[in-house]
């Protein structure tokens, strides 16, 4: 028997209503990705790949169709209830880091587990997680402009880890890195999918690709 | 740190990134909370001045004849004047003796009752003239009633007192002589023996400007002997003017509008409740600059949300919910208001105190509770109206679309 999927899309459609028209930006889509896969989003700009991602990172809801993650319907969620599903299920990787600016990489890493436990990590997980991503704790008081691009995204995984998510979305993670550090960040995630974590990842670079056990190549806002 | 306290850290991050335009924003907060303190400030020192000069006339009830509408009609006898013919064959400006016994009678062991003789008249002493309130006053009850500065009480019918203002103005001292009255329809004259007190604003008798004379003294040179312009009456219990009020008014207008009886207290009353309408006044005027602080923490508030869009897109995909956004500016504007507001309430403390000194002349009140309470209340003002303007900037950044906000620049 094959492993349940955790993320499960029917017919999913997602409309853009503009003043020139509606723009859609999925078109139907049904697919499946089981627990623990690799899967890497592939197409041209303007295809739907980020809507899609979107879509299974429970940023946005379908116009249309069914969606699933970890077994629950996402279509008819409240705001809340998205929220709360993003915080506890989901860890989000960016292309450009997105950290707090305010925040120490530190305090970066532990704002998720803030929001979740209601109060700080007295266990030494989140500097245990920082430290076997390579940031020590000198480098976790630095606010993230002082930081490398590298070490930046290494603080984003590190807190897209921290309330140990089922999935982990990343918005071309190695796009703002030279190839050296984006091959240390694959080796990472490749890891991190090794020992179980679901990893969806939308790329245009082949070589970030060669990471996944599947490729979905998106063109014109449907599967191909 | 809890969740809330990273949220707030957040808050007061982003105000120390943004420090010279966030002490702008609060300076208009601290202005507007100074102007609204000082001012209520004033005004309750001011009504606190009031009540302390009259306060000592409080026990007094003073009766005086009324040549009004015609008795035991209540309110809505008549317009005045209608019934004016009843009373012609009277002395209607006068309290009769009969009338005092009846009010001694109506008062009975609540207070001490006295009749006042007074008149303007004209006066010369030395080489000036002048005029001044005369009263005729029973010479055993003059100690009673009023505090000598220098001198001694008049005894029998041979001296005077006069006010303190009045000896002051006319370089009046202990033997000096008076002469009342013009040389046309004669004179009285008269030596000072005794300086009264400065008594300020007074509802029974208004001393400061006046020459008092034993009754006798008083009835042999203008007359209207068993005539009383006025009788006062010091009440024992200050509690019993109403029913005092009401006993006199009982006895003497029962069948017919004869007396009219005027309670310091009622008047103290109308006075501070005059003060109070003027301050809240000054006070609205003083919110305005409030209100321009308002305007400016709006836009402070709005430029942080505008500038924060992409860090609202971040906290809300890590699963921060729109409440916590919503608290997040919240705190930002509510740190501006309670700072401003402090610094403000210190501020008022010493500009509040220098225009108590510098308007009404005396800081005698500034330290009790009814003048400093407008410190704690335009620091609460302040920090509302902070709160208040932060409320749409935090809303909007609440119901930010964290896809449309993680794509700002």
């Amino acid at each position: 028997m094959s492993p349940a999927p955790i993320i499960e899309l029917e017919e999913v459609t997602r409309i853009y209503p503009l003043p020139a028209g509606d723009v859609v930006a999925l078109d139907h889509v049904s697919l499946s990705i089981e627990e623990g896969e690799f899967v890497a989003i592939m197409g041209p700009s303007g295809s739907g790949k980020t809507t899609l991602l979107n879509q299974i990172g429970c940023l946005d809801v379908p116009t249309s169709g069914r969606l699933r993650i970890a077994g629950r319907e996402v279509g008819q969620m409240t705001d809340h209830e998205l929220t709360e599903l993003r915080l506890r299920k989901i860890g989000y990787i960016f292309q450009r880091f997105n950290l707090i600016p305010l925040l120490t990489a530190y305090e970066n890493v532990e704002y998720p587990y803030l929001m979740m436990h209601r109060q700080n990590d007295a266990t030494g997980w989140v500097a245990g997680l920082l430290a076997s991503l390579g940031i020590d704790e000198a480098l976790s008081a630095h606010r993230p402009a002082e930081l490398s691009g590298g070490q930046q995204q290494r603080v984003a995984i590190a807190r897209a880890l921290v309330n140990d998510p089922s999935i982990l979305i990343c918005d071309e993670p190695t796009g703002n890195l030279d190839s050296r550090t984006g091959t240390q960040i694959m080796e990472i995630l490749s890891d991190l999918n090794r020992r179980g974590r679901t990893i969806v990842i939308v790329t245009h670079d082949q070589t970030v690709a060669e990471y996944a056990d599947r490729v979905i190549t998106i063109r014109d806002g449907r599967p191909s | 740190m809890r969740r809330g306290s990273i949220i707030f850290q957040l808050a007061v991050r982003n105000i120390r990134l943004n420090l010279l335009r966030s002490l702008l924003a609060a300076l208009g907060i601290v202005i507007g909370v100074i102007a609204i303190a000082a001012m209520g400030m004033m005004g309750a020192n001011m009504t606190l001045m009031v009540k302390d000069q009259m306060s000592e006339m409080g026990n007094v009830l003073t009766v005086t004849h009324d040549a009004g509408t015609d008795g035991g009609g209540g309110p809505g006898g008549g317009p005045p004047g209608m019934s004016r013919a009843s009373n012609d064959d009277e002395d209607d400006s006068y309290i009769t003796e009969s009338q005092f016994r009846a009010i001694r009678s109506a008062v009975g062991s609540n207070g001490t009752v006295y009749t006042v003789h007074s008149t303007n008249d004209r006066f010369s002493a030395g080489t000036r003239d002048g005029r001044a309130t005369v009263y005729g006053l029973d010479p055993d009850v003059i100690p009673r009633i009023l505090n000598l500065s220098d001198g001694a009480y008049p005894k029998g019918e041979s001296g005077a007192l006069v006010g303190a203002s009045l000896a002051e103005r006319f370089n009046l001292t202990l033997g000096s002589r008076l002469s009342l009255g013009d040389e046309d329809e004669g004179t009285h004259t008269i030596r000072v023996v005794g300086i009264v007190e400065e008594r300020g604003m007074s509802f029974d008798l208004s001393t400061d400007m006046a020459v008092i004379l034993p009754e006798k003294a008083y009835t042999s040179f203008y007359g209207n002997e068993e005539q009383y312009n006025q009788v006062n009456v010091i009440l024992r219990d200050i509690d019993s003017a109403d029913a005092t009020s009401t006993s006199i008014t009982e006895r003497l207008n029962a069948k017919k509008r004869q007396v009219r009886v005027s309670d310091a207290s009622r008047m103290l009353e109308s006075i501070t409740s005059t003060i109070g309408t003027m301050t809240t006044f000054v006070m609205a005027i003083a919110g305005i600059s409030l209100l321009v602080a308002a305007v400016s923490i709006f836009n402070v508030m709005m430029m942080s949300v505008t500038e924060r869009v992409r860090e609202i897109g971040i906290m809300r995909s890590l699963g921060t919910q729109k409440t916590e956004i919503l608290k997040m500016f919240l705190y930002e504007s509510a740190v501006l208001g309670v700072t401003g507001s402090l610094i403000g309430a210190a501020g008022s403390f010493g500009i509040g105190y220098l225009v108590v000194v510098s308007l009404l002349g005396s800081a005698d009140h500034f330290f009790e509770p009814q003048s400093l309470v407008y410190l704690p209340l335009a620091m609460l003002v302040g920090t509302a109206i902070c709160i208040l303007s932060g409320l749409y900037p935090s809303w909007r950044a609440a119901k930010l679309d964290p896809i449309e906000a993680l794509r700002a620049e």
